[in-house]
């Protein structure tokens, strides 16, 4: 004790002292932060929550979606679509929509995680529909070979086989699945967004998504032990990089082999 | 060539010249003037030049002690990542590349810059001289004469005898190639066995679907029941036998005489090989109801019997007849009533017999 009065006066000791503020404050509140975000995980909903998701449809998507979320022209009926159904679509920022199109694009959410819990908690008691999946489905720790076999025979066709994305007709696409979180994926796979088909659970089990998703985010963290994947696309790719960049290098040895030295 | 060019006058058919008294010749232009290169005439190129040489060969030894260092020190044992064989793929490769390309390019920088670069040309000799015609002539009479073939008829009659037998064991070889396919194109796995259904069965793990499972807007892949228990022509049978089951709003179908009973509460099952090249038309979208063949992107309207509505396929898909069996389970209540797939040559023949 008398060492640190003695340090008192020393001139970083207010500088040491600000340090220790505000790592304690920033740790108190992050610890905070995390709790309350373990709470929002939860899937129950309570009934503020579909008050104030029914307030926030009113405002962003009656305009398409008709009041009460009962489809008009411009936007189909949302009663029965399920708390899944808007987790994904306004979690990736599909919803609401830029413009019309073929397709609705993934882009930044427009909606944090509360309002997006709001707005699904109100469409979800309009009609039962699928919920959100549940932390254990998640884990990324299911049967990645399993999952393997699954996602080639449901899912590469669309998403090609490394999941790399692909062209559907008239403008649509199935997009690529890397960076997309667990729980998008299940959500997709559970709701069929836009003109994706719907893999329920007697189709392809929970325990089945689970698979998948860990096959995903295996073989997204594992890369291509070939080198470089190009795309992954295929002989499209592979094909413009060998004609391109390969004849290219053979052309360029044939000149230097024939040219004249200086 | 060499009776040409003493400048009489040509009797052979060259029409471009006929006509003209002189014939203009080509004249050699000769080699042109050596040029000498840097290397010849500075020796402090030459050097330069030596040590270029030196560099690139020493460039090959690097990449062979990268090759070495990443076969040996980069363990690959159990705990290792598929990372850690990316790692060491990229520098197998990339220290194979070095070294060789530092061997060649330094030979070739070498030649080009250092050994003695003269022009030199090599006159032709004429061709086909009577002497050569005769000399090989004799050849030939030499080997009849010397082999005694024409004394000897046991031995010539006994080879012509072996070459001709020596292709059988061939026509052996090829017969495996048979038997013919006959009609096994014209039927899959879906016939009824000893008067029991087929129930539709999950691709990969052949459980049985339920009516109630498939909601609207599924899509489900499917095998005929007892593909996995098969041990034989597993594949093949699966070739022929993929279908994809899918259900949408009962109003939306409108089948045509004769299919009305093919689909049960909005359910319909297609076969899922195509019908231009026999790749598998998988993709499905759910809102349009098309479904698209990923290899030249023919396209199938579902509400219209999968009928061509884009794209190079000239038939519509063939559809699977399907109804519930008592445990509510789905079932193909007949084969496909066409040869699935690609056309063949025996094809409308095949599709006459299974309709009689």
């Amino acid at each position: 004790m008398k060492a640190l009065s003695q340090k008192r006066r020393h001139p970083l000791a207010a500088i040491a002292l600000l340090l220790m503020g505000l790592l304690v404050t920033g740790g108190l509140y992050a610890v905070a932060t995390t709790v309350n975000q373990a709470k929002a995980d939860t899937t129950s909903f309570n009934a503020s929550d579909v008050g104030e998701g029914g307030k926030l449809f009113a405002a962003n998507c009656a305009t398409c979606h008709g009041m009460g979320a009962s489809g008009s022209q411009a936007g189909p009926s949302l009663v029965g679509v399920g708390a899944a159904a808007v987790d994904f679509q306004v979690g990736t920022g599909r919803m609401p929509m830029q413009m019309n199109g073929p397709q609705a694009y993934k882009k930044p959410a427009q909606f944090n995680e509360t309002q997006t819990k709001q707005l699904a908690a109100y469409v979800a008691s309009l009609g039962p529909g699928p919920s959100i999946p549940e932390e254990g489905l998640l884990d990324e720790k299911g049967n990645a070979a399993a999952g393997g076999e699954l996602f080639r025979t449901n899912c590469a066709m669309c998403h090609n086989a490394a999941a790399a994305g692909g062209a559907l007709t008239r403008g649509k696409f199935a997009p690529a699945l890397a960076d997309v979180s667990g729980k998008h994926i299940y959500e997709a796979m559970v709701t069929g967004p836009q003109n994706m088909p719907v893999f329920n659970d007697a189709n392809v089990s929970p325990e089945g998504k689970r698979d998948i998703i860990t096959f995903l985010k295996q073989i997204e963290a594992n890369g291509s032990p070939g080198g470089a994947d190009l795309g992954a696309l295929g002989p499209t790719s592979e094909g413009l990089f060998v004609w391109i960049a390969g004849l290219g290098v053979i052309i360029a040895f044939t000149i230097w082999l024939t040219s004249r030295t200086s | 060539m060499g009776n040409h060019s003493d400048g009489s006058p040509n009797h052979s058919g060259t029409v471009a010249t006929a006509g003209q008294n002189e014939v203009e010749k080509f004249q050699d232009p000769g080699i042109p003037p050596h040029r000498l290169r840097l290397a010849d005439t500075d020796p402090r190129a030459a050097k330069r030049a030596e040590r270029q040489v030196a560099l690139l060969f020493g460039i090959s030894v690097v990449g062979t002690l990268i090759f070495l260092v990443a076969y040996f020190a980069i363990d690959l044992g159990d705990g290792s990542s598929i990372a850690t064989i990316r790692l060491q793929n990229a520098l197998l490769g990339i220290g194979t590349a070095f070294a060789m390309l530092g061997i060649g390019t330094g030979i070739v920088h070498w030649a080009k810059a250092l050994m003695p670069d003269h022009e030199v040309s090599e006159e032709r000799h004429g061709i086909r001289t009577e002497e050569d015609r005769l000399a090989a002539v004799r050849i030939v009479d030499d080997i009849v004469e010397e082999t005694g073939i024409k004394r000897r008829p046991l031995i010539r009659n006994t080879l012509l005898g072996a070459v001709a037998l020596a292709p059988l064991p061939a026509l052996a070889v090829f017969g495996d190639l048979g038997p013919r396919p006959d009609d096994k194109l014209a039927h899959t796995m879906w016939a009824p066995a000893g008067g029991k259904l087929k129930r539709l069965t999950r691709d990969p793990d052949g459980t049985p679907i339920k009516a109630t499972d498939v909601t609207i807007g599924s899509a489900f892949h499917v095998i005929p029941e007892g593909l996995n228990e098969l041990h034989e022509g597993k594949l093949n049978a699966k070739a022929k036998a993929v279908v994809l089951l899918m259900r949408l709003n009962p109003d939306s179908l409108k089948p045509s005489a004769g299919r009305e009973d093919w689909s049960y509460n909005g359910i319909v099952a297609y076969s899922k090989i195509c019908t231009h090249v026999g790749c598998p038309v998988a993709l499905y979208e759910q809102q349009t109801h098309h479904l698209l063949c990923p290899c030249h992107q023919s396209t199938f309207d579902l509400t219209q019997e999968c009928k061509v509505i884009f794209g190079p396929a000239s038939r519509p898909l063939p559809q699977l007849p399907i109804a519930v069996d008592a445990e509510g389970y789905l079932v193909a209540t007949s084969d496909f009533h066409e040869p699935v797939g690609p056309s063949y040559w025996e094809r409308d023949e095949h599709e006459r017999t299974v309709n009689s």
